[in-house]
């Protein structure tokens, strides 16, 4: 008889080899669980923007594993250090990875300097959400926000990450836009970690952002 | 074919980290470990009402002659969903009145439990309760009001994962009769 008598033994999750990321589940697996999470939380808060933060918070947890396993697995323990290295790393690799297919268009906001946008069409959490009237301005993006800010932060680039819908002209469905406004540094000590070694290295955040701006200014607005 | 089109398919680390997420939320929010498991029950059990209506929709299956037979569809339902790979082993076990019958299904892979480890705070957490709310919401639509238990658990160090489905009864399907008054 199976099960009798056998010693209980308790798998170390490091002793197994790190999955490929090739395994798939359905699309609507995915989205009953999510509106699970949206309506549990929608129980635990009295308005919209407390519901947002929340999922926010739920999102920033799934970014800063997301950036850890694909760090290990696809780039060797090396991570991006420059501001423009982990918004293409968050527009493409992340995107790849956890959507499917690379974000639609990645931009830098027009108004602010440090404000840079990444837009998508039809928003894998927002397949099958319509927003009620009378909850306004909410938008279920604000979870991948929190994924966004989740690699961001732990990658050492805090910012604040918020997820808006944009009307787009001949389209009955607005785009989700995710606005990334990053955190005021001018230059500071900044710790990398390195499994086994402790790097650290002084960085000038104002000579990257410029690095950033030229780049962007060769590469044109959807690269 | 189970299915008249393969359903969309998805990335599934999204889906087990966004699941390790709730849970961990449950767990915060709520603090005791028999809450989350009630929580994540209830969940699973709104999943399966509404997931029964999709399954229906897209599936090819014709009513179940018996329960054994729903056992099997579950678990191979389960493996198009999740991926899951299951197998119905101990099939039906006539228990003293003739209506309660037992059902095992054994999961062999299970994508919600990628990288996961039960801390020892967390050892009466019952990991993947969603999947149990999911099938005894499901078999409710269909009339079947049934049990649901974890038998064995990996991650509570047992060999395999293994549901135990008990079947408590049928529940015959009322017309809305009262229609005309």
């Amino acid at each position: 008889m199976i099960g009798v008598g056998k010693v209980k033994q308790y798998s170390n999750v490091l002793d197994k080899p790190l999955s490929k990321g090739k395994q798939e589940v359905s699309l609507s697996a995915f989205a009953f669980l999510f509106s699970e999470l949206v309506q549990y939380n929608q129980t635990q808060v009295d308005n919209i923007a407390e519901l947002e933060r929340r999922l926010e918070d739920a999102g920033y947890a799934v970014g800063a594993r997301v950036l850890e396993l694909l760090c290990h697995r696809d780039k060797g323990n090396r991570r991006e250090t420059r501001l423009l290295g982990i918004l293409s790393f968050v527009h493409s690799t992340v995107w790849k990875v956890l959507f499917g297919k690379v974000a639609d268009s990645l931009e830098k906001g027009t108004e602010h300097e440090d404000e840079y946008m990444i837009s998508e069409k039809e928003l894998l959490v927002n397949r099958f959400i319509s927003i009620p009237k009378d909850m306004g301005t909410f938008n279920c993006g604000a979870f991948v926000a929190g994924i966004v800010r989740g690699v961001l932060d732990s990658a050492g680039f805090p910012a604040v990450v918020t997820a808006h819908f944009v009307p787009m002209e001949g389209q009955q469905r607005p785009r989700t836009t995710i606005l990334i406004k990053f955190a005021e540094e001018r230059s500071k000590v900044r710790l990398i970690y390195v499994p086994g070694l402790i790097a650290c290295n002084v960085y000038d955040a104002q000579q990257e952002h410029d690095e950033c701006v030229n780049a962007l200014q060769q590469h044109g607005e959807g690269w | 074919m189970l299915f008249k089109n393969p359903p969309q398919a998805m990335n599934a680390e999204l889906f087990t980290l966004t699941y390790g997420a709730i849970v961990r939320q449950l767990l915060t929010d709520l603090e005791e470990v028999e809450e989350v498991n009630k929580q994540l029950d209830q969940m699973g059990y709104n999943i399966g009402i509404r997931l029964i209506d999709e399954f229906l929709a897209k599936s090819n299956v014709a009513r179940c002659v018996d329960f054994k037979e729903t056992a099997e569809v579950i678990a191979k339902h389960g493996s198009s969903w999740l991926s899951i790979t299951c197998f119905v082993i101990i099939g039906v076990e006539e228990k003293k009145s003739r209506i309660e019958i037992c059902t095992g299904i054994f999961l062999e892979d299970n994508p919600l439990v990628d990288f996961v480890e039960l801390p020892d705070t967390c050892q009466g957490l019952y990991y993947c309760n969603v999947l149990s709310g999911v099938i005894r919401g499901a078999l409710e639509m269909v009339s079947m009001k049934t049990e649901v238990t974890w038998v064995r658990d990996m991650l509570r160090g047992d060999d395999a994962f293994e549901l135990q489905v008990k079947l408590l009864k049928q529940v015959p399907e009322e017309y809305p009769y009262k229609d005309d008054e």
